[in-house]
């Protein structure tokens, strides 16, 4: 087995999982509209309370990178639902019976809900641009908190794929997930300051990856908070969002990664 | 003798439950070996086992000569397995799935893409290869999955039950399928819990029971443990069946089995129709009357009451993890 094979294995399994977008467009259209849907909701309907003097413009700005986050950390959930359908149709048996890289079934799971981030992420920048969103800073930035974005997602993809191994039934993946994926994407700066939560809130918001996900997009989009009141979070995490989110992400692959590896070759053993 | 698939005490359990105890197989090179047994006797966890998908708590296996235990990956490289519930992804197209197993099988772009083609020409599929799967019949999945495992043209083959949940004509499709690659000199590891396909496909066959082999042997030689034909009677009087075991018994090549809510009783016979006729002409001799009468080919059922005294499937909960 060669690092060519490797990749070459981790390609064909990512081009597989591609073609199922293509072949099932309903599913890129509804985890697209979701998003957009979230845009639309808190922009209008919780925009004007949160930012009044502004008409919630200044409120739209700041939401979109929340918005960002949490739909790339939501799209994660398609990584373990796609694993967990495979394990139950009896397509991770034939793959773990072919002479190929075994890493490559995981790899190429995660690679491919990258792409699918891609796409979800132009979607949606389309509709910020739409609701008023400026990127306020230069192309390199702006890409720069795009790609930072993707390499979070990257991450929990991974948390997501050991848990599509564990529990080999789409539906629960589904429901599983959220119960987890809401508060973290929740208790954060997502949607609203931080300095706006109770106080222990604040705390775990603070710390939370997603908050300083969120914050380094907005630092590097420059979407300012709307009614700034001068209480900036001293908290390390948000001081220096895009090392902390690195860090987070790096961790997350090392600890989640081998996790899943072992699951996989346990997967069908059952 | 130039063996393919060699297996020797291979035991697998799931905590207290013994799915495989002590199971040992030989295979030569070219032939064909029926795995008989009910749902849960362990059958696919011995294909599981021999395609490297699961580990045994003891025994050893080799595929073509190679250790499946110690060299996992080049058995992977010998062996095609096609399994009960057809693998094939059905977001891809016929030849997307066969050309994908090719590349896995690191085959090359080109060599992948012709020999997809090839493969859905063999098995019917050419008008419908650029159709994704969803849109396939139940037969036409199972032999897009039985190409998936000759892709790479392994020297072994294993199918685990390939024509359960078919219908009967897609059933004999298949067979036919399968006897023409097993002219080409494949050997093959069949399972199923049909004896009648064990006795159109395999050379030998070995009845698996609660995790152990309880017979073997050619089809010929299990039937004449187990009887040939079956024959069938329904009386109409209930209290006279009895009376009707008495006078057909004679006949049998074993005293028959009866079932007083059915009012009907099986004998294993020889020469089925001339038992029968004998048999209807002795029963109207003493002027016992026949509802239904009949001569049938022996079933899996027949086997194990033959074998072990009980049902196929009986008592089974336990094994469903096996399965």
């Amino acid at each position: 087995m060669t690092t060519l094979d490797v990749v070459n294995d981790a390609a064909v399994v990512a081009k597989r999982n591609l073609i199922k977008i293509k072949r099932v467009p309903d599913l890129l259209v509804f985890t697209t509209l979701s998003p957009i849907m979230f845009v639309l909701l808190f922009a209008y309907v919780f925009g004007g309370a949160i930012d009044p003097s502004g008409g919630g413009a200044a409120y739209r700005e700041f939401l979109i990178a929340g918005i960002f986050a949490q739909t790339v950390v939501f799209g994660a959930t398609n990584t373990g639902a796609g694993l967990a359908d495979d394990v139950k149709k009896g397509i991770i048996d034939r793959f773990r019976s072919l002479p190929m890289a075994p890493s490559a079934v995981l790899t190429g799971r995660t690679l491919s809900d990258v792409v699918n981030n891609v796409i979800v992420l132009i979607v949606m920048s389309i509709t910020g641009l739409i609701v008023g969103w400026r990127i306020n800073t230069g192309p390199l930035e702006a890409l720069w908190g795009f790609v930072l974005l993707l390499i979070f997602a990257y991450a929990i993809s991974w948390v997501m794929a050991w848990l599509g191994l564990l529990i080999p039934s789409p539906e629960v993946i589904n429901n599983a997930s959220f119960i987890v994926i809401f508060p973290l994407t929740f208790v954060a700066n997502t949607f609203v300051p931080i300095d706006t939560l109770p106080g222990p809130l604040q705390v775990v918001a603070e710390w939370n990856p997603v908050s300083s996900v969120t914050e380094a997009a907005r630092e590097l989009f420059g979407n300012p908070a709307p009614n700034p009141t001068g209480n900036v979070s001293t908290a390390w995490s948000l001081v220096h969002p895009q090392l902390y989110t690195l860090i987070w992400s790096v961790v997350i692959v090392a600890v989640f990664a081998p996790l899943a590896g072992a699951q996989y070759r346990r997967a069908a053993s059952r | 003798m130039d063996v393919a698939i060699e297996v020797a005490g291979l035991v697998k359990r799931y905590g207290d439950v013994t799915a495989l105890d002590g199971v040992d197989l030989q295979v030569p090179r070219g032939t064909v070996l029926g795995l008989l047994g009910p749902n849960g006797a362990g059958k696919t966890t011995i294909v599981r086992i021999l395609t490297t998908l699961l580990q045994p708590d003891a025994g050893r296996a080799t595929i073509d000569g190679v250790d499946v235990l110690a060299n996992p990956r080049e058995v992977r490289r010998r062996l095609g397995l096609s399994g009960q519930y057809a693998a094939v992804d059905e977001y891809l197209t016929g030849f997307e799935n066969l050309d994908m197993i090719g590349r896995l099988y690191h085959l090359g772009r080109s060599r992948s893409r012709e020999r997809a083609r090839e493969l859905l020409a063999q098995f019917s599929l050419t008008d419908a290869g650029d159709r994704p799967a969803r849109t396939y019949s139940g037969g036409m999945r199972r032999r897009l999955d039985l190409a998936g495992a000759l892709v790479a043209h392994p020297p072994v083959l294993f199918l685990d039950e390939p024509t359960t949940g078919l219908d009967p004509r897609s059933r004999t499709e298949m067979w036919g399928v399968i006897q023409q690659l097993v002219a080409d000199g494949t050997t093959l590891l069949l399972t199923t819990q049909y004896l009648e396909e064990a006795d159109v496909l395999a050379d030998d066959i070995v009845v698996i029971d609660h995790g152990r082999a309880i017979a073997r042997g050619t089809s010929d030689e299990l039937k004449a443990q187990i009887g040939g034909e079956r024959l069938e009677l329904t009386v109409s009087d209930e209290d006279r069946l009895e009376e009707a075991v008495g006078v057909v018994t004679p006949l049998g090549v074993a005293p028959p089995v009866t079932d007083e809510h059915r009012r009907s009783l099986t004998m294993p016979v020889t020469g089925g129709v001339k038992a029968l006729r004998q048999a209807l002409d002795r029963l109207e001799a003493v002027g016992l009357e026949v509802d239904d009468a009949g001569v049938r080919r022996p079933t899996l059922d027949d086997v194990f009451l033959t074998l072990t005294g009980s049902t196929a499937g009986d008592d089974e909960p336990a094994d469903e993890v096996a399965s």
